[in-house]
């Protein structure tokens, strides 16, 4: 446990020392604030684009987080060959891995913590300078702390991505880990399309790869509940605690496969 | 004990992908070195040196054949402890100084505390690093991330410490510091091993050598038993020497190379001895500038093993 702990600890001192994830951050901290000057000059509607573009831009600067800094490190350790000096330590090849992926983890609280400080701050700022009028016509407080589901659940999809990332960066090039782990994300987001092939098509077949599919690519659209949040729908607990266990169970299986494929590797 | 085995290493690569054939990179290789060894592996390049050192390191698996280290299999946790390891070109992280990656690694190895900081100091002083251990990596010349990959190297006092090309990216200064810390490991009774194709270095340092060409072993043995020590010939370098002189030197069978306007080098026989020729020289008015016996060296066999193992041609491809 502690080979794991030294690695997480090395893979956050470097990754927050890496400018790609601070420009990232930057980033999406300016485009929450510009959402709050985009507000404006919508009627009615502040609030709502408010929190629709802050929890946007920290999923889309979260995934791209994941990836580049995911595949870094494997794929890039291994291309690099930092990783030669690294594996002959006395520590296994598995805990190599779990350490990179706790590390990278931690790196994504880190920085969707800074997002989410800056996200409340706007929304904050936004309830001070609104109107108590305007304010009466909002579904959900401005600074609503059921936001912080949505967060949460944000986090829980990026950690999915990581270990697909982390799985695909174990085997093959930088660049191709990355193309495939945007492109399984792309994918899971219409995963629920895959379950419903079987009733468009005649071919069994065809169906039933879909499904095949449907179970084996991540399902990551249920970990979406930013439109419920902001209109200010309940979210069943039932289905946070499904999802939660879905994430664990999917990232469990990566990490799993990953080490197996890992352990057998030749590093030329 | 021996620190060191291997039993009929092979490493086969695939080479191709659609239809992938096996390039066999290294060819039943059997080795024992002895415990507090200084053991040259040589080769010129592509001859198999660093994938023999990544089998060992278990930075690759074997096609067949297997290699033990200090008793116990390759890759043996309990074994990684008492070892240490310099890639070729090492390369580290591009935002972390020498100072936390030293620390970082002896971690791994379990320093703690005080005594962590302490050798994490003592290497980087070790190494020439001292007044460099907080610039990042990614500031560091080749040459300094040299030093901190042999730092990483020694930090757990290895028992047993591999060095791929350790010399690599060096300048002469760097070169013999490193040559004065493998003299001093060799001291402190650390087996090493390291692989080279700068012969000078591994005649200088090393008990034993292998050669190696080809993926195949040539020779191995002590420096003593590999080379034939016996004189082959006398160099002697001489200035003034007058034409005629020259001239009646070559009608003798003596090869002479011209150096400069004054100095040329004679060729001699191992027998006679050259005391005749240089008293004879002298009082002819020519000057003797040095005089130096030829042997064998570690180069002429290095050239015949690697040169009895041909080359690898495209077979009329």
């Amino acid at each position: 446990m502690r080979a794991i702990l030294l690695v997480a600890g090395a893979v956050f001192r470097e990754s927050v020392r890496d400018r790609v994830p601070y420009s990232l951050v930057a980033f999406a901290v300016i485009l929450m604030a510009a959402s709050y000057l985009i507000s404006q000059l919508t009627a009615g509607q502040d609030l709502k684009i408010i929190k629709d573009l802050g929890l946007a831009s920290m999923s889309i600067f979260g995934l791209l987080i994941a990836v580049f800094i995911g595949i870094g490190l494997v794929a890039k350790e291994v291309e690099r060959r930092s990783i030669f000096a690294l594996l002959v330590k006395p520590m296994s090849r598995d805990q190599f891995l779990i350490g990179k992926y706790l590390g990278l983890v931690l790196t994504l609280i880190a920085n969707l913590g800074a997002m989410t400080v800056a996200y409340y701050l706007v929304l904050g700022y936004t309830e001070l300078t609104t109107h108590v009028s305007i304010k009466a016509g909002w579904p959900a407080p401005a600074v609503d702390p059921r936001l912080l589901l949505a967060i949460g659940m944000i986090l829980a999809e990026l950690m999915v991505v990581t270990a697909v990332a982390l799985f695909f960066s174990t085997f093959s090039s930088p660049l191709l880990a990355t193309l495939l782990t945007l492109g399984l994300w792309t994918a899971g987001h219409f995963n629920a399309d895959l379950r419903n092939f079987g009733a468009v098509v005649e071919s069994e077949v065809a169906a039933g790869i879909a499904l095949g599919l449907y179970y084996l690519l991540p399902n990551l659209a249920p970990f979406d509940i930013k439109a419920e949040v902001v209109h200010g729908v309940p979210v069943a607990w039932s289905h946070l605690g499904l999802t939660l266990a879905y994430a664990a169970v999917y990232i469990a299986a990566l990490l799993t496969t990953a080490v197996l494929v890992f352990r057998r590797r030749d590093f030329k | 004990m021996a620190a060191i085995e291997t039993e009929a290493l092979t490493k086969d690569f695939p080479i191709g992908f659609w239809r992938p054939r096996p390039y066999r990179a290294l060819e039943s290789l059997t080795l024992s070195v002895g415990e507090g060894e200084v053991f040259g592996f040589l080769g010129p390049n592509g001859a198999g040196k660093s994938t023999t050192l990544k089998l060992l390191m278990q930075l690759l698996y074997p096609t067949s054949g297997t290699a033990r280290i200090l008793g116990r299999p390759v890759g043996d946790v309990s074994v990684k402890r008492r070892l240490g390891f310099l890639p070729e070109h090492p390369y580290f992280y591009d935002y972390l100084t020498s100072e936390e990656l030293l620390t970082y690694f002896a971690s791994l190895f379990g320093y703690h505390g005080e005594d962590r900081r302490r050798r994490v100091a003592a290497v980087l002083d070790e190494v020439g690093l001292g007044a460099e251990r907080r610039l990042k990596l990614r500031q560091c010349s080749k040459g300094m991330v040299q030093r901190v990959g042999l730092a990483q190297a020694i930090l757990n006092e290895p028992e047993v410490i591999f060095l791929d090309e350790p010399m690599s990216g060096l300048d002469p200064l760097g070169r013999r510091d490193v040559r004065q810390l493998m003299l001093r490991l060799r001291a402190r009774g650390c087996t090493v091993f390291f692989s080279s194709h700068i012969l000078a270095d591994a005649e200088a340092l090393c008990s034993q050598v292998a050669i190696l060409a080809q993926g195949r072993l040539r020779a191995q043995g002590r420096l003593s038993e590999l080379l034939a020590f016996e004189l082959k010939g006398w160099e002697l370098v001489v200035s003034d020497l007058a034409a005629d002189r020259r001239a009646a030197l070559e009608s003798r069978g003596v090869r002479i190379t011209h150096i400069d306007h004054d100095r040329c080098t004679l060729e001699l026989p191992a027998t006679p001895g050259p005391e005749a020729l240089v008293h004879e020289l002298a009082g002819g008015g020519a000057r003797v500038v040095s005089l130096m016996p030829v042997r064998d060296t570690l180069e002429d066999l290095f050239v015949r093993e690697v040169a009895a193992g041909g080359r690898r041609d495209t077979e009329g491809l």
